[in-house]
């Protein structure tokens, strides 16, 4: 009876929350006659279009490819960044370290609106605006901290005596860290790729404002589907069926590892 | 290659780790670490390793001052408490990985690995991850990776404490074989009085950051330096009672401790001069029962009777807070509160003079039996 009650509701939760993004694909395989018509469920003109018209047009299929690039470019730099401030935290006593420690914690706090004007101003001066760098830069500005912050909690569950052992056994330093250290926590830096990848891929507003064409993000691309006639419904929810691929395919890649992450780490 | 310490000081944050520690240990030298939980065996032995440096003081190898010398550039061992291996790498490349990094050639790495594998028989368990192993396991792994590097020092901190019982011995008596084979110096930190006596060797003795005293360990055993070597070099530790050296007008003198027991000055004691003293007997010396025709005995009061096993640890307070433990050897039941006789023999009681050093051990069995 129990188990019946669970499960019921466990049905009723995934049905809602599946309900919105089944809507999105079921309109993204429909004409804009029959979305802007009669309510229908399911398609009743069944329709590829919107898709084709997304993977021929450059403008469009652009898009995706300059996310990809700087959400790569994103991921990647955070991770080199974040990796050896992590092991510094994790492993050093210096002067202010948990100040410094909290202190970049706040830059997640503040809104990335805050930052926009100095970042244009400042990627004005050095040429960088409209770069895949430009987004990728400032977007460090919170998974930076973010990656720190995660990787930290799953270095400190390395115990230090591992570090000492190899230094005993002779490995160099940058040896230890690549041999011996990384592979201990790679569930780690699974999920906090997994992070920086999400909120890189969502972020809209410093993406926007810092590019105009060749490194326009597809979310901007998304905003142009209003024209003189109107907004263009089909394409636009086959681009966000789309849209929400990537993160698909980057969760079923970690999702072994974020388990063992909300465990072990601080996530 | 002998390793000294000259005045070797260690302070963490305000706090004395180590204070003032000169030490000699010769190649081949078997050396334990004695001593309870901080009394600084760690911390003397990552000096040792070069994971540390003093904050005073000077250590040398073979007359080379290395006190800055970091631990790459040292060729030592260590083994930890805890089971330490590379969670990633098989037990194979574990215990390769000391040799690979020297340079080594592979067939040589090959010989080498599954010869100390052989002796710590786990040869059937090198494909395997450390996180696959039994705790035992793990260490023996720990352990050969540490054994299977011609280190000219090699670190043992309390490396089977966290083993069960049964392991521990098997392997105690394993590596004491292995040891003897060996030409490095061999460091052993451990908390167990019975544990340092099996393994032999030489002893220092470590309290509260200072070594009290250092020596073969049967000499340190037989004639602790002080009360408190007495009590870290005794399970359970010494029982202590003060006392007074009197002689009456014909010259005959005996002792009154606490509680007004009169001991007879027998055997080494009989030197001893008018004053005071601090007279201590181990618990294995103490018994419930008369052994000897020249046992003292006294009246005590049973406040705890522990039974471990085969033996009986009866605790017993004959006034003025003087709680002793006798350690007797078979089952006995007693009732908390019961007066009991306690017996001793003088001749099996040490003194120390009231500033706690020694002044009179007991004389070695072998000369007392010759003496009789």
């Amino acid at each position: 009876m129990v188990m019946r009650k669970r499960s019921f509701a466990l049905t009723v939760y995934l049905v809602l929350l599946m309900l919105p993004i089944y809507w999105l694909i079921n309109m993204s395989l429909k004409p804009n006659e029959e979305i802007l018509g009669a309510l229908t469920l399911y398609p009743h003109e069944l329709t590829f279009q919107n898709y084709i018209k997304i993977f021929t047009t450059p403008d469009w299929y652009q898009g995706y490819i300059n996310s990809i690039i700087y959400v790569g470019l994103n991921t990647v730099i955070s991770l080199v960044t974040a990796l050896p401030a992590a092991y510094a935290f994790s492993r050093y006593q210096f002067i202010g370290d948990k100040h410094f420690f909290f202190w970049l914690l706040t830059n997640l706090m503040a809104p990335p609106a805050v930052f926009l004007l100095p970042f244009f101003q400042l990627y004005s001066t050095f040429g960088l605006i409209d770069t895949h760098l430009a987004v990728a830069l400032a977007h460090c500005l919170f998974n930076v901290p973010l990656a720190v912050w995660i990787l930290e909690g799953f270095m400190r569950g390395v115990p230090k005596e591992i570090d000492e052992t190899a230094y005993i056994d002779g490995y160099s330093f940058p040896r230890f860290f690549v041999l011996v250290f990384l592979p201990l926590i790679r569930s780690g830096i699974g999920v906090t790729a997994f992070f920086c990848f999400m909120f890189s891929w969502v972020e809209l507003l410093l993406a926007r404002t810092l590019t105009t064409t060749a490194a326009k993000p597809i979310g901007a691309v998304m905003t142009r589907t209003v024209s003189a006639s109107g907004i263009d419904w089909g394409l636009l929810a086959a681009a966000g069926v789309l849209t929400i691929v990537p993160g698909a395919i980057v969760i079923w890649f970690v999702r072994n590892y974020m388990a063992k992450g909300f465990a072990l780490g601080r996530v | 290659m002998t390793l000294t310490l000259t005045n070797v000081t260690k302070t963490v944050a305000g706090e004395t780790h180590l204070a003032d520690v000169s030490t000699e240990l010769h190649p081949g030298g078997f050396y334990i670490l004695l001593g309870p939980t901080l009394a600084g065996k760690t911390s003397l032995m990552r000096l040792m390793a070069g994971l540390d440096r003093p904050t005073e003081g000077q250590i040398e190898m073979d007359g080379r001052d290395v006190t800055r010398v970091p631990v790459r550039k040292r060729n030592v061992a260590m083994v930890y408490q805890q089971f330490i291996n590379y969670p990633s790498f098989t037990v194979y490349d574990n215990i390769a990985s000391p040799l690979r990094r020297s340079g080594m050639r592979a067939e040589q790495v090959d010989t080498k690995v599954r010869e100390a594998a052989e002796t710590l028989k786990m040869s059937h368990l090198l494909d395997r991850l450390p996180g696959e192993l039994s705790g035992g396991q793990q260490q023996r792994t720990a352990l050969a990776r540490a054994m299977v590097k011609d280190s000219e020092v090699l670190l043992l901190d309390e490396p089977l404490v966290n083993l069960d019982y049964k392991l521990r011995e098997e392997l105690r008596v394993e590596l004491r074989e292995i040891f003897a084979r060996r030409s490095a110096i061999v460091v052993y930190a451990t908390t167990e009085p019975e544990e340092a006596l099996i393994m032999g060797g030489n002893t220092l003795v470590l309290h509260q950051g200072r070594v009290l005293q250092q020596g073969p360990t049967t000499d340190v055993f037989r004639h602790p330096a002080s009360m408190q070597v007495g009590r870290s070099f005794s399970d359970p530790p010494m029982n202590y009672a003060a006392g007074d050296v009197r002689q009456d007008g014909n010259g005959n003198r005996e002792a009154v401790l606490a509680g007004g027991i009169r001991l007879p000055l027998l055997g080494h004691l009989a030197r001893l001069a008018p004053g005071r003293y601090h007279f201590g007997a181990r618990a294995s010396h103490l018994s419930v029962k008369r052994n000897r025709e020249d046992d003292l005995s006294f009246k005590a009061a049973v406040t705890l009777s522990e039974i471990s096993g085969s033996e009986t640890f009866v605790h017993v307070d004959f006034g003025e807070d003087h709680d002793w433990v006798c350690q007797e050897e078979g089952v006995h039941r007693f009732e908390l509160g019961q007066q009991i006789d306690v017996f001793v023999n003088p001749r099996d009681v040490y003194a120390f003079d009231t500033d706690g050093w020694l002044v009179a051990s007991p004389v070695r069995d072998k000369t007392r039996q010759a003496a009789q």
